[in-house]
């Protein structure tokens, strides 16, 4: 090994490793121009308070070619912005590398570097930033290229626009659970008087306190329980019986039984036990209501695609919406830019990586006049290319349009709740009705009075509570494993998944750390060589064998020539070194094809390979354990040429290589045709047909805030060795929410021989209601709680 | 014991105000965003003095 000569020092911006040459500003060290830059920005207005909150806080910026003429488009800006006049625009953003409160302080201090801005605030949960400004004196481009420039580059893209003419309705929730817990706390005082009793002289005052109680009871079931009635009706409509039914006539048993016996005065009626109920309800669908802020769950190619793509035409270049984008339309896409539609090549020199699509990393040549498929992203100088199919309907856009995505995914699997309930509902009429005919031949009111009260005392509030409670507990259990459920009823799909699908690369190997393996015979002024050409490149491979390499002295290089996609041919002193592919180095060399290589040669001396190889995920060892519990499969776009390295996870047969993306579709639907409950995991827009037609679809990803397809539920890729525990903890939540079933039954057949006797006093349903509730919250937090702790995942 | 039915009444009207307070900040957006405001607070003014012109 050599000894290192250069020290290895930080980047005052971003705290990157400062590579090669290190740039030098106000004596602090920064890795590239762009960090540099945005110092540069900040010390000149005086903001460098910046770097005193926190080490370290910028993005790194080694990439500082963006463009953002389309932001002068007034479609476009109209699309984007919240409100505008004559004076003020107000936008808001999405900036995803908001993540420390240097970027609070920064992003509120805006005006301060342009005057023109009134006031920028940031949600930080959202990572969203609000801004005004004077449109008069700053456009709308002019905000972007200077959150740009301080290294905040705000992600605009297709789908941002769509949603915003969209916007989620709001139910009011928060409000009705405000109302019901007004009522409760107010009903719940002025019912006291009465069960501890009142002399015969307040009896005016009994009257009172009835009336107000009634008075309070009107809001809670006309305003805050109107949900569970209109549910109830529309499922009677469709000939379902859900949980809401019992719920929604225990509600109405509650109110009129009330308002009956304060008007004849043969009671105090049940004001407080509804008024309770509804707001258990309530705070039950609340905490029910996870919300990821930064997460989408339902992205789909708009959000991968640019917003807009520079046209060429007669009068010139102009930027141009997407949507408005017509075959045989000549576009311009430049280095580092999408291709939003199937297109062919008409100039330049593609290299295009289809990383997104394929998950083959290597850019791929290609010639004049081939169709290029839309997805791929062009590296190097810009092509102009003809489109030849509408973005709608290009090759990969197309899977959007199969049925997969077009059907209802609500009924995908009953859960255990809806199942229960409906039983429930049957056996709780059949009793009350029961009751209501044992007692009419004696005594109608006793009848009446009985069928009544096993209505509200069966009412399945700690049956509808067990649900919420245990899930968004065990929500936030795997929220702190990064493992991100759109919603509840995921789980329950989680533990009822026997069969699983992966896909290959991206998911079950790491996309941005290869292997390296050394197969060269190299002296150490030879390595010196190689390490003096490749620090010169920006290539992933080069940069890999730099860092495995080592930081030695750099020489000069005399005569460099960097061939994209091919390799690099330098001149050091007196020799000639050549790094890269084997048609490139050696002529017509040989290529191995299962792995990735880059031969050296020196002075055209053949001096050995570098190979590398994809490394799998840590876990996929404890994955491939799962079999045969589980059934495995493996879905790959790729060549076979890994099917031996991965003998030792999957089944041979269970192994499939070279499937297009109908083809992972096609083959979910076979397993689900025989029987089977597939969970599918995949990382790239070409599973997303597959991800939506599962059962249950899991999106890895190296970094949530980065694209993932639509699915069920977002899986940091450091996470995949705890997901055998994840399915186990799962299974566990399910159990929990069984024996809570099983214990709010209990009470409720406490609360029925009560009841069925016609004996039920306002008194033992005002305790038995809270009581249930308490014990079944309680059981659900500690029970999920126990159960994390014993699946290692707290 | 009538003064119960005054003092219930100004009770229930002092309630109901607070319920409007609530309804008034949840319709202002004051509820929008729980987190930032407790980092923002920790921020200094500048006291470099170089930016105040």
């Amino acid at each position: 090994m050599l000894v290192n000569t250069t020290t290895k020092s930080t980047c005052y911006h971003c705290g990157q490793d400062c590579e090669e040459t290190t740039y030098q500003f106000d004596e602090k060290e920064f890795c590239c121009v762009g960090c540099r830059g945005v110092y540069q920005v900040l010390s000149q207005s005086g903001l460098c308070n910046y770097y005193n909150y926190n080490e370290h806080p910028g993005a790194n910026r080694a990439r500082t070619d963006k463009r953002f003429e389309y932001l002068d488009e007034p479609r476009i800006i109209s699309d984007l912005v919240d409100f505008t006049d004559g004076g003020i625009t107000i936008v808001t953003f999405y900036i995803p590398y908001i993540h420390c409160s240097s970027c609070i302080w920064l992003l509120e201090q805006l005006h301060r570097l342009n005057p023109a801005i009134y006031y920028s605030r940031i949600d930080f949960l959202k990572k969203q930033v609000n801004i005004r400004f004077d449109n008069s004196k700053i456009t709308l481009r002019q905000v972007v290229e200077l959150l740009f420039d301080i290294g905040y580059e705000p992600h605009i893209n297709l789908q941002d626009v769509v949603k915003k003419q969209s916007a989620g309705q709001k139910d009011n929730l928060v409000r009705k659970i405000a109302v019901a817990g007004f009522c409760f706390g107010n009903v719940m005082l002025l019912s006291f008087p009465e069960y501890l009793g009142l002399s015969g002289q307040e009896e005016s005052f009994r009257q009172f306190f009835g009336w107000l109680n009634i008075v309070f009871s009107l809001p809670v079931a006309f305003y805050s329980g109107t949900e569970y009635f209109t549910s109830a009706y529309h499922n009677l409509k469709n000939k379902v019986l859900n949980i809401d039914f019992p719920l929604a006539l225990g509600i109405a048993v509650l109110f009129i039984r009330t308002v009956a016996e304060i008007l004849t005065h043969s009671g105090p009626g049940f004001a407080d036990t509804l008024c309770g109920l509804v707001f258990f309800l309530l705070v039950g669908k609340f905490v029910q209501r996870k919300t990821y802020y930064h997460i989408s769950f339902e992205r789909d190619y708009r959000s991968f695609f640019p917003v807009a793509v520079q046209v060429i035409s007669d009068e010139g270049e102009k930027p141009l919406p997407l949507s408005d984008l017509k075959v045989g339309q000549r576009i311009r896409i430049r280095n580092n830019e999408i291709i939003p539609a199937d297109a062919i090549l008409l100039k330049g020199n593609a290299m295009i990586d289809f990383s997104f699509v394929t998950g083959e990393s290597a850019p791929v040549n290609k010639t004049l006049g081939e169709i290029i498929y839309a997805g791929g992203r062009q590296m190097g100088e810009a092509l102009e290319m003809e489109i030849v199919k509408p973005v709608s309907q290009s090759y990969l856009t197309q899977l959007w349009n199969n049925e997969a995505f077009t059907r209802q995914q609500d009924n995908r699997m009953q859960t255990f709740n809806e199942r229960v309930s409906k039983h429930f509902t049957i056996v709780l009429l059949v009793i009350a009705f029961g009751s209501l005919f044992f007692w009419l031949p004696f005594d109608w009111q006793r009848g009446l009075s009985a069928f009544t009260a096993v209505l509200i005392v069966a009412c399945p509030c700690a049956l509808a509570l067990s649900t919420p409670f245990t899930m968004s507990a065990a929500l936030s259990v795997f929220d702190r494993n990064f493992f991100y459920l759109k919603n509840t009823a995921v789980v329950e799909q989680l533990a009822r998944i026997n069969t699983l699908v992966f896909d290959k690369t991206g998911t079950i190997t790491n996309n941005n750390n290869k292997v390296l393996t050394d197969h060269t015979t190299l002296s150490a002024t030879q390595r010196q060589l190689v390490q003096s050409v490749c620090i010169n490149s920006g290539h992933p491979l080069s940069r890999q064998i730099c860092a495995y390499l080592g930081a030695g002295t750099v020489l000069p290089v005399s005569a460099y020539n960097e061939v994209p996609g091919k390799g690099i041919r330098a001149v050091i002193g007196d020799h000639l070194v050549a790094i890269g592919s084997s048609e490139f180095v050696v002529d017509g060399g040989y290529e191995l094809g299962n792995t990735t290589m880059v031969h050296v040669t020196i002075d055209d001396f053949y001096c050995g390979y570098y190979s590398f190889n994809h490394q799998y995920r840590e876990g996929l060892q404890d994955v491939a354990a799962l079999s045969p519990d589980y059934n495995l499969y493996l879905l790959s776009g790729d060549q076979d040429h890994e099917r031996r390295e991965l003998l030792p996870y999957f089944n041979n047969t269970n192994m499939l290589f070279r499937q297009s993306p109908q083809q992972k579709l096609d083959f979910i639907k076979e397993l689900q045709s025989r029987g089977k409950k597939v969970s599918m995991l995949g990382d790239g827009l070409n599973d997303a047909g597959a991800l939506k037609q599962s059962d249950l679809g899991i999106a890895i990803t190296d970094n949530v805030n980065n694209f993932s397809p639509g699915s069920d539920a977002i899986l940091d890729g450091r996470s995949l060795k705890s997901f055998p525990r994840f399915l186990k903890f799962a299974k566990d939540t399910v159990k929990v929410i069984h024996i809570s079933f099983f214990i709010s039954l209990t009470y409720n057949l406490i609360g029925l021989s009560f009841a069925v006797t016609g004996k039920l006093s306002p008194l033992t349903a005002a305790i038995l209601m809270p009581l249930s509730t308490a014990t079944i919250i309680s059981f659900t937090s500690i029970a999920t709680h126990v159960a994390a702790k014993k699946r290692q995942l707290l | 014991m009538s003064i119960i039915y005054f003092l219930i009444g100004c009770s229930i009207l002092l309630a109901l105000g607070f319920l409007c307070a609530f309804f008034w900040a949840q319709r202002k957006g004051q509820h929008d965003d729980l987190y930032t405001p407790s980092v923002r607070i920790l921020l200094d003014d500048d006291t470099s003095g170089e930016a105040e012109k």
